[in-house]
């Protein structure tokens, strides 16, 4: 008995909708934004969005695709960034030899390689465990790339690292690499690149055993697969796409240091990840952009800015463990099934509640910052003065966090009775 | 007599000092519907994690069409030909129902571990998919996400994915369990139907159900094998009425009415 087996998939027309369409508008936006003239720092801060975009994307084909947390995925990135600053340094050095005719666009190229190489060494051992034992590995595994990034300085370039130019060796279609808007179009590049190439690797064979190694590894067996291969495999990807995106920062930042492998920027990803939303392929992507714009951006507003980070992550692991994506298309869905006035109104309040609560959080960090530092600093948002004596300061602390407490809990009651 | 698709020669597995399967032997041929039978706690489910690799046996072998894969891990032996099935639900359930039955059907048309392909441009893959989820009537709920599916149509599923890379061998651990008369009726078509021209190893409570579908049974009691051979044997087996005293005696009778 025949079945008509293509009913059962989408269509074309959905397809291209859910796959193409959204990649073709992805390219678009790149293209498009450097005519709207952004001013170096802003092609800086976007050259980083690319570049975290690519490490948020690889640190989430095992969180989210294949459910390995790890704590060290900077690692890769390391490893394929210093790989391609040496390689830099060689091309500038080369007199004919095969490195001259190596053009720096290729650097992603190249910290693909070193990423797999390392994801393929480093992977062998850690990955034949999972869950917590996996992770406690990836966060040893971090502290021991560190250890070694300050002991071998032929290699790391010590506490200083090394750094190259990106100037150097045949150009690649008419691009010397110099000005921060060449390196737009290499990064953009390279990020389209990237991102397209993980999303496909979603819709493997490889790809999806992934997913199935992530909710069931037991049943992955009893299929003909050993789960541990299928991890293997996909830490090798991750480690690749990692080291692709080092490549990306070599070219873009030309030096790396050992803080690059540390657990510090690892610790990034993974929050980037998750704010972004973990379950969905965008997710990562979002919360790159998210927290690329505040690394970079808040930090010149509040010396507290970590802080609000570290408040915003646990906000979102405990309220929305979605992330912005889940958001994003929560409201998507609720919209197409005609209920945007609901959800608009829902959303509004909620906005609302979580605007208060900010507005005393931000009271309290701002004016206990400038308390700590002693210089006898005043807050003095929006021409208030809000001393850490004033009633109005207490009242402002306190007040508007209450309300915006009760706001959302009366929000979310009023949803769930529904 | 042909050798036997699946021989076991006095398999024992102990977990510390409890001896669970104290020397089983069994052979059965090839097309063979054989139902094992036993009271809670005989070993049924153990066996069946001996047979496919799960647990590894304290001694003894099993073997598969006259090679053995006592030792081997459940994947290898998986590709040889035996596919299991689990008595709790055991599905991909953030996968929609047609991705947890492509995934069963990838291995065997040699897809393995492939990253340069686009699942959904597999032909071969989507059609092997549909026709298995039509075949267990799951083609109507094939985009729903497995979580969201009723029990007994999980319970389907699992059967499903058990059978999906045509294996010789199916093993199903108890596939009507908790399920209410109607959906058993259903069950133990499909079980028929998925299993023609295949061997089929079943761990069954219901004795309706065990009576209608075997050609053996074999009772399994402390871990042993008390008795084997045909429903009628089986039936009027002393032995096999004495570890059945009380409520289970019942089913016995009323299977023979």
């Amino acid at each position: 008995m025949t079945t008509d087996y293509a009913a059962l998939e989408p269509s074309r027309s959905e397809k291209f909708r859910q796959r193409i369409l959204p990649l073709i508008l992805f390219a678009l936006l790149l293209v498009v934004i450097p005519f709207f003239g952004p001013s170096r720092t802003t092609l800086t801060l976007l050259n980083h969005m690319g570049i975290n975009i690519v490490f948020a994307l690889a640190f989430n084909m095992l969180l989210g695709r294949a459910g390995l947390l790890t704590f060290g995925h900077a690692v890769y990135v390391g490893l394929g960034g210093y790989f391609c600053v040496h390689i830099l340094n060689w091309i500038d050095a080369s007199d004919g030899g095969f490195w001259s005719s190596v053009p720096v666009f290729s650097m992603p190229i190249w910290g693909f390689a070193m990423g797999a190489l390392a994801g393929a060494v480093i992977g062998w051992p850690s990955c034949k465990r999972s869950g917590t034992p996996f992770a406690m590995i990836s966060l040893g595994v971090a502290e021991l790339m560190a250890a070694f990034a300050y002991m071998f300085d032929s290699f790391f370039g010590g506490e200083m690292g090394i750094s190259g130019d990106r100037m150097s060796g045949p150009e690649f279609l008419g691009l010397s690499l110099g000005p921060l808007d060449e390196v737009y179009w290499f990064i953009a590049f390279w990020t389209f690149v990237g991102v397209a190439l993980m999303f496909a690797f979603t819709r493997t064979p490889l790809g999806k055993l992934s997913e199935a190694t992530r909710d069931n590894p037991e049943r992955v067996q009893f299929i003909g697969f050993n789960p541990t291969r299928v991890r293997y495999l996909v830490f090798i990807f991750s480690g690749a796409f990692a080291g692709m995106s080092g490549g990306m920062a070599a070219v873009q930042d030309e030096i790396f240091t050992p803080e690059s492998l540390s657990l510090i920027p690892s610790g990034a990803v993974l929050i980037a990840a998750y704010i972004g939303g973990i379950r969905y392929f965008t997710g990562p992507i979002m919360g790159a952009i998210v927290l690329t714009y505040m690394q970079s951006n808040l930090s010149d507003y509040s010396a507290g800015w970590l802080l609000y980070l570290g408040l915003l992550f646990i906000c979102v692991v405990m309220f929305v463990p979605n992330g912005i994506a889940g958001m994003v298309y929560g409201g998507y869905d609720a919209v197409r099934k005609g209920k945007t006035a609901e959800v608009l109104g829902q959303f509004a309040l909620r906005a609302l509640g979580v605007a208060l609560m900010a507005v005393s959080v931000i009271v309290i960090v701002e004016v206990a910052f400038r308390y700590s530092e002693g210089y006898g600093e005043v807050f003095e948002p929006f021409g208030l003065s809000l001393p850490p004596e004033s009633v109005l300061t207490w009242i402002l602390a306190v007040v508007p966090l209450a309300a915006g407490i009760w706001l959302t809990r009366h929000v979310t009651r009023k949803a769930e009775e529904v | 007599m042909n050798t036997p698709v699946l021989k076991l020669t006095d398999v024992q597995k102990s977990f510390g000092p409890a001896k669970i399967i104290q020397g089983v032997d069994l052979e059965i041929a090839k097309g063979e519907r054989h139902a094992i039978i036993g009271p809670n706690g005989a070993g049924k489910s153990t066996l069946f994690n001996l047979v496919s690799g799960l647990y590894s046996l304290s001694s003894g072998s099993v073997e598969l069409n006259g090679q053995v894969i006592s030792g081997k891990k459940p994947f290898e032996i998986n590709r040889m030909g035996l596919s299991r099935s689990f008595q709790v639900s055991n599905i991909f359930s953030n996968m929609s129902v047609r991705e947890n039955v492509r995934c069963g059907v990838l291995w065997s048309l040699g897809y393995g571990y492939s990253f340069w392909r686009n699942v959904g441009n597999l032909k071969e893959v989507q059609e092997k998919t549909a026709h298995i989820l039509n075949e267990v009537g799951l083609l109507d709920k094939a985009n729903l996400p497995a979580s969201l599916l009723p029990y007994a149509d999980q319970r389907t599923l699992e059967i499903a994915i058990t059978i999906a890379g045509g294996a010789e061998v199916i093993m199903l651990d108890e596939p009507t369990a908790g399920m209410s008369h109607s959906e058993t009726d259903r069950a133990v078509a499909l079980i028929e139907k998925a299993a023609k021209g295949k061997t089929l190893l079943i761990v069954e409570h219901d004795m309706g159900v065990v009576f209608g579908l075997a050609d053996r049974i074999s009772v399994l009691v402390y871990g042993e094998i008390i008795a084997t051979g045909k429903p009628s044997e089986i039936r009027g087996d002393p032995r096999v009425r004495e570890a059945y005293l009380g409520e289970e005696a019942d089913h016995f009778e009323g299977a023979t009415a």
